[in-house]
């Protein structure tokens, strides 16, 4: 669907992006994660055709951005950071203008409309002049605008950018909405956007990919062990002999006991280790405690977050 | 309808829904209203030939057309880079050209509209003096030409810049340039001096208009000024459109 081969972009001579190469699948929804500043727009603009690489080349379901641009400009749809709206004109006229721009018949906006409106829930404000929008419904007006050709290829430059904690949760409903009938392609420098709504990442850092593949395998990457936290009640043998206990166990690599140490604090009576594993050993550890006679009160995965696996690999980038 | 008429569409009726329409459609007509007044209805006017006061008339009318143009044009281009719409149109599969002239048509049709509602005042010479219908038609076909030109440098100053500021400087800039040239001649030797006659676009080709005579060349000059400056605004929505 989507093929980008040694692709770069410079501004005079600073170089914004690549080179880059990637493939997208058709249905896949991918991320672009990357602090401001690396590239994430420029990438994004070329390959929405408002943006000329400076070398290499990018095909859209088989057309090349710059033999065939109008093409592939029909088989997107591409919402800015900034909805592209005009305030003068009422929603509805501002969609049925965007649809003819993008080559539909106004027969075919009128019968699309309706499902556009309703999927972004716009009909309330669909007789309203744009300007009169709040952010949300401006947003929501940048969705409605950018699938109302049904395209191919949806891409969503920071789609959450400026919205608050309720409309972010519904934009991101209506990401997951439209997975299943585009090929998605988002930006964002917030991690949990990306990573409640996207299957694959990719990670930008100074205008290259410094890493790529779902959440599991990037968490992976720099997770080679599984890190879970368990909190038990000691049977009379100690806490020390339950540490000793958990030690033992196959697959665990180090234990710690937490507390004063790392300023948290144990209920009375209870004693809370944070576990290393070379894999998940919630199982196992859970199963030796129990038969030696220690309480297990809680038994979490402690694995660490993805905003320092993100940052991780913008530090491997770096050095 | 293709995509020029479709941006044709837009940009006419935003001119109707956004106050710069108004705000230039209400100081044209008041300052036409009170030129011709102070031309054709003071004191002693009777004296002139009712064709001599409408000749008046078209050219004092050619002044705020240039005027009318060249606001009309400022925000054609700058504006939608200034909001970001500029990249709507640029990842949509429409042409520059198409773009250009959309919107160049767009606000060629509204300062036609704004020039029709002085029709009136031609009319009252025709009821009360004598006049040719054929000095009437070609006084406004004149206006047309001369604010399509203007029109047309106006696009070209609006695409260069996402500022309407700079749009205007380069605007007013060209076009005090063309109408300086008639000034340019009268100062210069042969052959220059017919060289930058020929270049003037108002003394040298609207004034055959405003006396009711159509000029080819005059109409081949403006046709020509205004396919230059839309050629050069489409090449420079081309070059900025990948930027």
């Amino acid at each position: 669907m989507v093929e980008l081969t040694e692709v770069t972009r410079y501004y005079g001579p600073k170089r914004a992006l690549g080179p880059v190469s990637f493939e997208i699948e058709k249905g896949d929804t991918v991320g672009i994660l990357g602090l401001n500043g690396v590239g994430k727009t420029t990438l994004l603009r070329i390959l929405a055709c408002g943006l000329r690489p400076s070398s290499g080349s990018v095909s859209i379901d088989g057309h090349d951005v710059l033999d065939n641009p109008h093409e592939v400009r029909k088989r997107v749809g591409y919402l800015p950071e900034v909805p592209p709206v005009y305030g003068d004109m009422t929603v509805k006229d501002y969609l049925a203008f965007v649809g003819r721009l993008k080559g539909m018949t106004a027969e075919a906006v009128s019968e699309r409309m309706p499902a556009v409106e309703e999927c972004t829930r716009i009909t309330e404000v669909r007789d309203m002049p744009a300007r009169h929008l709040s952010q949300g419904y401006r947003q929501r007006v940048g969705v409605a605008q950018a699938i109302i050709h049904e395209p191919d290829l949806l891409i969503m430059d920071e789609p959450t950018h400026d919205l608050d904690p309720v409309q972010i949760v519904e934009m991101r409903a209506m990401i997951r909405a439209l997975k299943e009938s585009h090929t998605i392609l988002i930006s964002s420098h917030i991690l949990p956007e990306i990573s409640q709504t996207c299957d694959r990442l990719l990670i930008l850092d100074d205008g290259r990919i410094v890493a790529s593949g779902s959440e599991a395998q990037l968490e992976e990457r720099l997770l080679l062990s599984r890190r879970i936290r368990v909190t038990v009640r000691p049977a009379a043998t100690g806490a020390t002999a339950a540490r000793a206990l958990i030690a033992g166990v196959p697959g665990v690599k180090t234990v710690d006991r937490t507390g004063a140490a790392d300023g948290t604090t144990e209920e009375p009576g209870t004693a809370t280790f944070r576990i290393e594993g070379e894999a998940d050993v919630r199982a196992e550890v859970c199963r030796a405690l129990v038969e030696a006679g220690h309480d297990v009160i809680t038994l979490t995965r402690a694995e660490r977050q993805l905003e320092r696996v993100f940052v991780g690999l913008v530090a491997e980038g770096t050095n | 309808m293709g995509a020029t008429g479709i941006i044709f569409q837009r940009e006419f009726n935003t001119y109707l829904r956004l106050p710069i329409g108004y705000i230039v459609g209400a100081v044209v007509l008041f300052l036409d209203g009170v030129l011709f007044w102070a031309v054709a209805l003071r004191p002693g006017a009777g004296e002139f030939l009712s064709g001599t006061v409408l000749g008046v008339f078209f050219y004092l009318a050619s002044g705020m057309t240039t005027i009318a143009a060249v606001v009309l044009s400022l925000r054609l281009v700058a504006e939608e880079r200034q909001t970001g719409t500029q990249l709507l149109l640029d990842t949509s599969p429409v042409r520059d050209r198409e773009i250009v002239l959309g919107k160049f048509l767009a606000a060629l049709a509204f300062l036609s509209l704004l020039n029709a509602a002085t029709i009136y005042m031609p009319l009252l010479i025709l009821v009360n003096g004598k006049i040719a219908i054929g000095q009437i038609v070609a006084g406004y076909a004149g206006l047309t030409l001369l604010g399509g030109a203007v029109l047309a440098i106006g696009l070209f100053g609006s695409a260069l810049s996402r500022s309407q500021l700079v749009a205007a400087v380069v605007t007013s800039v060209i076009t005090a340039m063309f109408y300086l040239f008639w000034q340019l001649s009268e100062v210069v030797e042969y052959p220059l001096s017919n060289f930058f006659a020929a270049l003037a676009i108002h003394e040298r080709h609207f004034v055959g208009f405003q006396q009711g005579i159509f000029h080819l060349r005059d109409i081949v000059y403006y046709l020509s000024l205004t396919w230059f400056f839309l050629y050069l605004a489409t090449r420079v929505m081309e070059a900025k459109r990948w930027e």
